[in-house]
């Protein structure tokens, strides 16, 4: 390592209309140094990384690359510097392949003649296992992924950024990706990683810089640092983890799902195939799964959005639902909490109290002869805000107004005053800050122990193994058998998660032949 | 240099409930213009084309005349509208509507009952809910685009209409000529202004804005109606049918039409003729996002149209202008309507555009 950091940043400051979202930030990445940004949701993370990657200007500071002030005014000259961004969200088109997908996305010149036999040579040299010519649509998430590392690769980056690289891994494919890292980072690429996952961070990286409401609050040596220690800086308070009160007593189920068989509506969707499992009253059931397993489908299927043939296969408390709607759902007792909060959970242009409706029509009472009551809406939406601690003006004010945290404790409020028997949550603390994801798990776990069924559907592995008593694993839409927590272990569900025996890297390798 | 337009950060809501009012002056201004560039004084023409036709009562009432199915149907447009759902083809369920309700008429020629006209107008909205069906079990069905199905079939209606104007419905004693017999007086709609064309017509047509309104902001098939148009997810999260709003719009809108087309038939008109409406169901279309898809707007939105059919009838008579103007008037004004909305959404800046992969993947960084 040489004394001259690859980039540099001095007082950056940006502001937009009504928020200073960098503030005074200033950051050094050293060369072979993987470099951890820290923050919640809102912090600036963002901000900061457009304007190295040339999306965005900043109102003042100074970037200095390898030493030397830089301008960076757009993304390619980001590139043709040397810096490459892996993006939380690909950016593929589905019906080309591999191949032609990396050609878009890189200068011309690159994408010239032997394009495929150096996409190969960079995904052997870094244990990225991809085939040129397959399509895009028939990968899963972790390979689609490895396209963009890949892509990225292609273009010798001297600073790589991984946006939440992680949150659509198996643990094991988790792994590869740190050991492709820390392989380039021995050959002297400067990483800078995003996330919010803190043992991951711990794990994987050499400095981290901390930020909280546009400003850098603390640079700190992860490994120094217990994931805890890290998240009150993040949050610059302390944080209080969900506390689980002893094993209530469980009850009858009240959820049962037997042998529940769908074709996906999609075609590149999951099928569903010979589903079975029960939601007893007072337990949590935790459903782990990498991104694109029948999650989906399995919760559009429990929730009625889709309807099943056999309206057997799904009883809520006694009742065959399988071929009713959501409404029928709720009114014997179930609740939703999609994964999608803006424009799935809640409309975005409506106000909270028509949000507030929206869910809660059937079982609060908000209807009288096909009228909407609007007074006792509000106050139910009132009531939301109080309880749950929602940060906003007013329940005038629309819901695309809060952020993902205070709609997300929003609509798991909306869900929960409405007693249900059962409730199901599909990622329920995706993207949310810490603290709000805390308090949302918190009710959830009050839910049960008050005497309701709770099944959490989530890619989040770390949110399972704290809040759920019996985990299973949904892998190309089969569900493994559910387990006591305690009695399972990481690598045991990962392995489940990747599809029991094949590793997915033996399973990549194999397509490739 | 080059023009381009870039997302704003919020759009202004103040201005959604201006650009009608922007777009009303810009017309006018562009108007101007127009009638300098044909070589009448700009001042006078704009008097005759906007002020004349309303400086009588029976100006006034004419306008409302008019106005009259330009409510109607565009209440009813705004409600699909709304919901996402594109009913181009009001033009054809009004012309239904004319035809069911003259059919009524004539085979009761002799008839003279007060359950003429109610019958009249119940046939006419039936007639244009049967039309807005095709489409509308096309697209639930088939998943066509009502788009192309409905407008297609206004031309359908066109030529029945004609089929039936020269032959059963021609006047037997009418010289051969393409016209039906004129409707007796209980078969015409009653007048409420004494000495005006002015018919009940105009009434019904505030009513029926008033019960959408009321609709749209209370009710619960008014909340389904947004919820889909601004989010279909959250509609089907909330166990809201899609198709039954396809349905229940397209024949809210298509009966609207025909009742439009009805009334058309037994109050200013009074006969079944070759052409009922001058364009009233595709004007209808510009009526309601003039109005902001909103009843009350409509209705404002609704006499203001009007106008631009009486001055055109006026501009022609007093200033020999030709009677393309109104069209010309309707075109301009939806363009600046269009042009403020747009802008409303975007601003225009200067400058090369910046790489294209840039706007597209911004919103990936968290």
């Amino acid at each position: 390592m040489t004394d001259t950091p690859r980039l540099e940043l001095i007082g950056i400051t940006k502001a937009y209309p009504g928020v200073v979202a960098n503030n005074n930030v200033s950051l050094k990445v050293m060369p072979g140094e993987i470099h951890a940004l820290l923050g919640e949701n809102g912090a600036g993370k963002s901000t900061l990384v457009k304007f190295i990657y040339g999306v965005q200007k900043a109102d003042s500071g100074i970037l200095k690359w390898e030493g030397a002030v830089t301008d960076i005014p757009n993304p390619n000259v980001a590139r043709k510097l040397g810096v490459g961004m892996v993006f939380q969200h690909f950016s593929l088109f589905d019906a080309m392949t591999v191949e032609e997908n990396i050609a878009l996305g890189i200068s011309p010149e690159l994408a010239k003649s032997g394009l495929t036999q150096r996409i190969i040579d960079i995904s052997t040299q870094y244990g990225l296992p991809l085939e040129p010519d397959r399509y895009v649509h028939t990968l899963s998430v972790g390979e689609r992924q490895r396209i963009e590392v890949v892509r990225c690769l292609l273009q010798d980056p001297r600073l790589l950024i991984m946006d939440e690289p992680t949150s659509v891994l198996t643990p094991q494919e988790v792994e590869v990706l740190f050991q492709t890292l820390r392989q380039l980072a021995a050959d002297g690429v400067s990483i800078l990683y995003i996330s919010h996952k803190l043992q991951e961070i711990k794990d994987l990286c050499h400095t981290a810089t901390i930020m909280r409401m546009g400003k850098v609050v603390a640079d700190c040596n992860p490994a120094e640092e217990t994931p805890r220690s890290m998240a009150e800086m993040m949050m610059g308070g302390n944080l209080t983890p969900p506390e689980r009160t002893a094993n209530a007593a469980l009850g009858a189920p009240q959820l049962i799902v037997k042998g529940l068989s769908v074709i996906a509506s999609d075609s590149h969707g999951t099928d569903l195939k010979e589903i079975d499992f029960e939601v007893r009253t007072g337990e949590i059931l935790g459903i782990a799964g990498i991104a694109g397993n029948g999650q989906q489908e399995l919760m559009d299927v429990l929730s009625g959005e889709v309807l099943v043939d056999d309206p057997k296969s799904i009883t809520i408390d006694g009742n065959s639902v399988g071929g009713s709607g959501p409404n029928r759902r709720r009114s014997v007792g179930m609740a939703f909490v999609p994964e999608e909060r803006l424009g799935h959970g809640a409309v975005p242009q409506m106000s909270l109290w028509e949000n507030a409706f929206l869910s809660g029509a059937t079982r609060m009472n908000l209807l009288s002869n096909g009228f909407m009551r609007i007074r006792e809406s509000e106050d139910y939406a009132s009531t939301i805000v109080e309880e749950f601690r929602v940060k906003t003006p007013g329940i005038a004010n629309v819901a695309a107004s809060l952020s993902g945290g205070n709609l997300q404790k929003f609509i798991i409020g909306r869900e929960i005053l409405q007693k249900p028997g059962i409730i199901i949550a599909l990622q329920p603390t995706w993207g949310v800050d810490a603290g709000s994801a805390a308090a949302i798990r918190q009710s959830l776990i009050d839910l049960a122990a008050n005497g309701a069924a709770v099944l959490v559907i989530s890619q989040d592995l770390e949110e399972l193994f704290e809040i759920a008593d019996r985990l299973s694993v949904i892998c190309e839409g089969r569900l493994s058998p559910g387990r006591k927590t305690e009695d399972v272990n990481v690598d045991e569900i990962g392995l489940l998660m990747g599809g029991v025996a094949n590793d997915p890297i033996t399973e990549a390798a194999a397509h490739a032949d | 240099m080059l023009i381009r337009l870039e997302p704003r950060a919020e759009a202004s809501r103040a201005m959604v409930y201006q650009s009608p009012l922007i777009a009303v002056v810009l017309t006018l201004i562009a108007g101007m213009i127009m009638f300098r560039i044909l070589g009448t004084d700009p001042l006078q023409a704009v008097h005759a084309f906007f002020i004349e036709p309303i400086s009588t009562v029976q100006g006034l009432a004419e306008l409302l005349i008019k106005a009259t199915p330009l409510i109607l149907i565009g209440v009813g447009l705004a409600l699909g509208f709304q919901a996402n759902i594109w009913n181009i083809g009001a033009e054809g369920q009004l012309t239904l509507g004319a035809i069911f309700g003259g059919i009524v008429a004539l085979a009761f020629f002799d008839v003279e009952s007060i359950f003429l006209l109610p019958a009249m107008l119940i046939a006419g909205i039936v007639g244009g809910m049967l039309w807005a069906a095709v489409p509308a079990f096309l697209k639930t069905r088939y998943n066509t685009n009502e788009i192309l199905t409905s407008l297609m079939l206004v031309y359908v209606s066109f030529l029945l209409l004609s089929y039936l104007i020269t032959g059963p419905l021609r006047d037997p004693d009418g010289f051969n000529f393409p016209e039906s017999r004129l409707f007796h007086d209980s078969a015409l709609l009653p007048i409420i202004l004494e000495g005006t064309r002015l018919h009940l017509g105009f009434l019904v047509a505030l009513l029926f804005a008033v019960l959408a309104w009321l609709m749209i902001v209370k009710h619960i098939i008014g909340f389904q109606i947004k919820v889909i148009g601004m989010a279909p997810a959250a509609a089907s999260f909330a166990g809201f049918k899609e198709k039954k709003l396809v349905w229940l719009t397209l024949l809210i809108s298509g009966g609207a039409a025909g009742l439009a087309g009805a009334i058309e038939v037994s109050g200013p008109i009074g006969q079944v003729i070759p052409v009922v409406s001058p364009g009233y169901g595709f004007t209808a279309i510009i009526v309601a996002f003039l109005g902001r898809l909103h009843p009350i707007g409509v209705v404002l939105a609704g006499i203001l149209m009007a106008l631009t059919y009486l001055g055109g009838d006026s501009a022609q008579i007093t200033m020999n202008l030709p009677n393309a103007v109104t069209g010309v008037f309707q075109g301009m004004l939806l363009f600046f309507l269009l042009a403020s909305d747009v802008l409303i959404r975007y601003r225009i800046k200067l400058g090369a555009p910046r790489v294209r992969e840039v706007t597209q993947r911004q919103e990936g960084v968290t």
